[in-house]
């Protein structure tokens, strides 16, 4: 095969020759090539297969527009799907391959679509699908389910690799007076202009190579231009693409870091992720040239004018031999010049009529011409041509390529993210930038200009602009007008012909054709927002770069109405595709969320704890020993804790000090119990209401001096309970004199509990008498010291319903106290024992944990009544039994045994009467365990009317998500020791 | 995204922030009636401009703010303590 490349043109490194395979052939290209340029110098023309006919597709453009040479890269766990061919720098083993077809992009079966095109129209899957008469097939919905997994496999994509990403991507920050997105002559100008004024500057490139536009100019060397950057400080982001704009100036930009090398070094990021908080945000983004809709407008070999002056003039590859350009504009002159001097026979249609261009007459000038059909299939054979006025069949050229310039847009892309409107301009048939009070300035194409000097006086501009908002200066500046062509541009985005069935695209990505559009206004879809989403039209990864502003003017002529009236779509980030991974950049595996354990951590793990996530937490779930199942071992635990003395490491507990003289008054507002006569060397049980009379927590308060209390909440609402108490005192009871403070990572906790405890703890504090019942008896607190001369607090608290204390020290001291508490408990024949054990316990005491408290639940529900005051006011006292909260019929915590000892059931299960097994029930089941003491399973829960209403009735538990269904009886949630006689002793 | 000036911290990401609510309820006493708390918890304007409304520096100063911020376009026109004493603190420090 004949290459394309010439040999005195492009920057291409002709002394570093690269390999890489196309559909596992094996091709050859340099260093600065694109895997696009590399395929065209090859001569490969067909590189995918359309989204929805299957029709052959080439290589469009030379940039993000690209909407045609959508191909995957890579294999394995690296394969990347839908990379844009014109985008992807080569390496050196690059692997590449088509997409969307069956067995190849040459071949495709399901090229067959392309025949039964009438009945793929916009809207068809749905329509038939979805069961409208009179293919109405039973419930549409279900019909559509069946067939949505086919449909999704035929119209495509490229597939994702279904593999772990095994790269690595980062987030990062970075902080800028200014930043400039994009480096043509405009961004660059502006940067320089802020540099030399001394503002912090970024500026970004998507690009390998600053230069923008300017690349594909035959003389273009940016060396000069990147020292000149440099040597102002300027900070160059290449590879970087501005994807967003954000409020108050921020800038996502995503950063590809490896994706042009060959073998990725591990020790770098895949792609950056970046966060830019500037004060200034320029946006030279450029302008994108348009094609024209017409018959067949998308056979390989189409392309647009600009995009072969790159090819040319940076790849050293000369896209056609026999050339026509079609245009309505002056922009293709110098293109149409260059190619013909490269050796090419070109041939310009320009549907004006009466323009006046220079030129040297090397190519042969068509005024008042235009293309309605292009002839072959899988590569252009000749090009139907026609007067502008009236279509009709006169002449045919012989080609291989046809060049379409219909136009240039502006990509205010950007600017549109910011809610910012572009506003319609009539002398140069684009979209405009309009002014916004933020930030941003746009200049050079991106606001409709077309020259050279106007980009560059418009980015220095755009700086005047930028030090005048930010106060620096108060210069006066004014931007070029917009345009810049010696002849106006004259609107051409359709050349209808009507006696042809061929399709004329106007959104190449989506295969959507200028019928579609009229389909879409024959049924009513007439809004923009309407076409787009009936047709899809600008979706996906063009996001309208280049058809939009075509299916805008296809429906302002269906409506009789001005572009400007039919309005265009909100562009949204991001502006180019941003990968997953490179979003969630470092928080993957078990980096998703913060980690956090307890001091005692890798204590629990040394002596055995399988750990189980609580919250960000790790605790210890239960202490196998030898082959010990999960259950064999709570078991075990749980019965140690009743017989003997148990440890368990309770470090997660939120833990708040709170100290001031205001300190009672603030406990006596938050909870709903008395706290005013709380003695120093106490603690009590308090629970802890929202505005709205719900439960919101609960925990206990160690009166520690006259002014100061210890406060524990449950390990899952501790950080909200801070807030909440942060709150109350800076926002609503400003006068309160009382400071609290977070000690959750100050303090590691432990219980120790079981009858045996108070003789481990009398073996390890340096006073044993500090530990005597009448020391320190039920709810008491003292300040003591471990042996060793270690500080704790010891509060006698119960949660297992045991007799039971609570030792805290100082985070450092952790491991001494494990140490120190388990060698005396191990004399005792103590335990270890982990959350599933604390569980077990404490579900035969009754008592509620966040299984039960979960937001719905007010204090009497949880069986709590005498918990809540009557003889003050707190918060939530007043609302604790408004409308709904006070009806008879609320459900009420009760506990749960299973009718026949012998069978289980499980949390979730719905508590139903019997001959009435349906809906909600009438109530559920929220923890359950094997009680050691009792011997068969027992559960809290709730149902309605509570224990009075039930206590003699067979009731229903029914699990139907694991298909059971067992006899359940009502009785108190205290299932053992209702006296706490245990507790007391 | 949203750039809050916390008066101790300086301009920070809103990420670092904790939205709490409106920041012009008068929340009643805590023996006042059903009514009055129904109104004061439930009833909330749905403002299009500028709105007061509290915010926590939850990872950073821990400080609530009242911060002055349009619903429509994000602009936030001023940032305060909550505390009284705190903003005299802040004014007293300019």
């Amino acid at each position: 095969m004949k290459t394309r490349r010439l040999d005195n043109y492009g920057k291409i490194n002709r002394d570093k020759i690269l390999s890489f395979s196309w559909d596992k052939k094996n091709y050859k290209g340099f260093e600065g090539d694109t895997l696009a340029s590399a395929l065209l110098a090859n001569n490969i023309g067909i590189v995918g297969r359309s989204f929805k006919y299957h029709r052959p597709r080439g290589i469009f453009s030379s940039g993000v527009e690209e909407s045609g040479a959508l191909v995957t890269i890579g294999s394995k766990d690296r394969r990347d799907p839908n990379v844009r061919a014109t985008t992807q720098e080569l390496y050196n083993g690059l692997e590449a391959s088509g997409q969307n077809a069956f067995p190849n992009v040459n071949f495709d079966l399901a090229g067959i679509n392309n025949y039964l095109g009438r009945f793929f129209a916009a809207g068809f899957y749905y329509k038939t699908f979805m069961g409208i008469p009179p293919l109405e097939w039973g419930k549409g919905t279900a019909i559509w389910m069946f067939f949505e997994k086919f449909i999704r496999k035929a119209a495509g994509m490229g597939s994702a690799s279904g593999l772990p990403d095994p790269d690595t991507y980062e987030h990062a920050h970075d902080f800028c007076d200014l930043i400039v997105v994009g480096s043509g002559p405009a961004g660059v100008a502006a940067a320089l202009e802020a540099a030399e004024k001394k503002l912090d500057v970024i500026l970004v490139e998507q690009d390998s190579l600053i230069g923008g536009n300017q690349l594909a100019e035959n003389d273009f060397d940016n060396s000069q231009i990147k020292n000149q950057l440099e040597n102002l400080g300027i900070k160059i982001m290449t590879r970087t693409t501005a994807f967003g704009l954000y409020d108050n100036c921020v800038v996502g930009l995503l950063e590809r870091v490896t994706d042009h090398l060959s073998a990725p070094n591990v020790n770098i990021p895949r792609q950056r992720f970046w966060t830019i908080r500037a004060k200034h945000i320029i946006v030279g983004a450029g302008a994108i040239e348009r094609h024209i809709a017409f018959n067949n407008n998308d056979i390989p070999g189409v392309m647009t004018v600009n995009a072969s002056k790159h090819y040319l003039n940076r790849y050293g590859v000369l896209t056609g031999k026999r050339i026509v350009i079609a245009t309505n504009n002056d922009s293709v002159y110098e293109t149409a010049h260059q190619l013909s001097e490269a050796g090419a026979n070109v041939t310009v249609l320009d549907s004006r009529t009466n323009f006046e261009i220079e030129t040297n007459k090397s190519f042969e000038i068509r005024k008042g011409y235009v293309p309605y059909n292009i002839n072959g299939s899988k590569k252009i054979d000749s090009l139907d041509i026609s007067k502008n006025e009236t279509i009709n069949k006169s002449e045919t050229i012989n080609c291989d390529q046809v060049l379409l310039s219909g136009g240039w847009s502006p990509a205010v892309h950007l600017l549109s993210h910011r809610g910012v409107k572009p506003k319609w301009d009539y002398n140069n048939a684009c979209f405009l930038p309009s002014d916004t009070k933020e930030n941003i300035t746009m200049v050079g194409s991106s606001r409709g200009l077309w020259n050279k000097n106007d980009c560059i006086a418009s980015g220095i501009a755009g700086t005047t602009d930028a030090l005048n908002r930010l106060g620096i200066s108060k210069t006066n500046y004014f931007f070029p007008k917009p345009g810049g062509w010696k002849n106006p541009i004259q609107p051409l985005y359709e050349v209808k012909y009507k006696k042809s069935r061929s399709k004329s695209f106007v959104d190449y990505q989506h295969d959507v054709t200028t019928d579609d559009v009229r389909l879409a206004h024959r049924e009513g879809f007439i809004s923009v927002e309407h076409l787009k989403r009936y047709t899809t039209l600008g979706m996906a990864n063009d996001q309208g770069k280049m058809g939009n502003i075509i299916g805008l003017s296809l429906m302002a002529e269906l409506l009789n109405k001005e572009i400007p009236e039919v309005g265009t779509t909100v562009f949204r980030p991001p502006y180019t595709p941003v990968s997953i991974g490179a979003l969630s950049g470092r928080n993957v595996g078990k980096h998703f969320r913060p980690l956090r354990v307890t001091p005692m951590h890798q204590w629990n793990i040394d002596h055995g704890a399988k750990m189980i996530e609580v919250g960000l937490y790790q605790r210890p779930w239960y202490y196998p020993k030898e082959n010990e199942t999960l259950s064999d071992s709570y078991i075990r635990e749980a019965s140690t804790v009743r017989k003997t003395v148990g440890i368990c490491d309770v470090t997660s507990l939120g833990k708040i000090a709170i100290q001031g003289p205001d300190s009672t008054e603030f406990l006596n507002r938050i909870y709903s119990n008395d706290f005013s006569k709380l003695q120093v060397g106490k603690a009590r049980y308090g629970i802890m209401l929202r505005d709205d009379g719900i439960v919101m927590d609960d925990g206990t308060s160690w009166r520690l001096a006259e002014n100061e209390y210890f406060m524990t909440t449950s390990t899952g609402e501790a950080a909200k309970v801070m807030s909440w108490l942060e709150e109350l005192l800076q926002t609503r009871w400003t006068d309160l004199n009382v400071n609290v403070t977070s000690v959750s990572e100050q303090w590691a906790g432990v219980s120790v509990a079981g009858p045996k405890s108070r003789e481990v703890l009398n073996n390890c504090v340096d006073d044993s008498l500090v530990v005597t019942n009448n020391n320190l008896p039920f709810m008491g607190v003292t300040s003591t010291f471990l042996k060793g001369n270690i500080p704790c607090r010891i509060a006698r608290i119960s949660f297992s319903g045991e007799l039971a204390f609570e030792v805290y020290v100082k985070s450092d001291f952790a491991n001494t106290m494990m140490d120190l508490l388990w060698a005396n408990a191990k004399k005792y024949d103590g335990c270890l024992y982990g959350l599933e054990a604390l569980g077990a316990l404490r579900v035969e005491k009754g008592h509620v944990t966040a299984a039960e408290l979960d937001g719905r639940v007010t204090i009497d529900d949880a069986g709590l009544s005498k918990m809540a005051s009557t003889k003050k006011s707190y918060i939530g006292s007043a609302m604790r039994k408004r409308g709904v909260l006070k009806n008879n019929d609320r459900e009420i915590l009760v506990g749960f045994f299973p009718t026949n000892l012998k069978e289980t059931f499980n949390a979730g299960t719905i508590v139903c009467e019997k001959n009435n097994i349906k809906g909600q029930g009438i109530g559920r089941i929220t923890s359950v365990t094997y009680s050691p003491e009792l011997g068969h399973w027992i559960g809290l829960g709730f149902v309605k009317g509570g224990l009075d209403k039930w206590k003699d009735t067979n009731l229903v538990g029914a699990d139907p998500v694991r298909n059971k269904q067992m006899n359940l009886k009502v009785v108190s949630p205290h299932m053992i020791d209702p006296k706490g006689e245990r507790m007391y002793a | 995204m949203i750039r809050i000036n916390c008066p101790y911290c300086g301009e920070r990401d809103h990420s670092e922030f904790s939205y709490g609510g409106d920041a012009t309820i008068n929340y009643p006493s805590l023996d006042a009636s059903e009514k009055e708390w129904t109104e004061a918890i439930f009833f909330r304007k749905n403002i299009k401009g500028f709105q007061f409304e509290t915010w926590h520096h939850s990872n950073g100063c821990r400080m609530w703010l009242v911060v002055e911020r349009s619903t429509v376009t994000h602009e936030i026109k001023s940032v305060k303590p909550c505390h009284p004493n705190l903003q005299k603190v802040v004014e007293n420090n300019k």
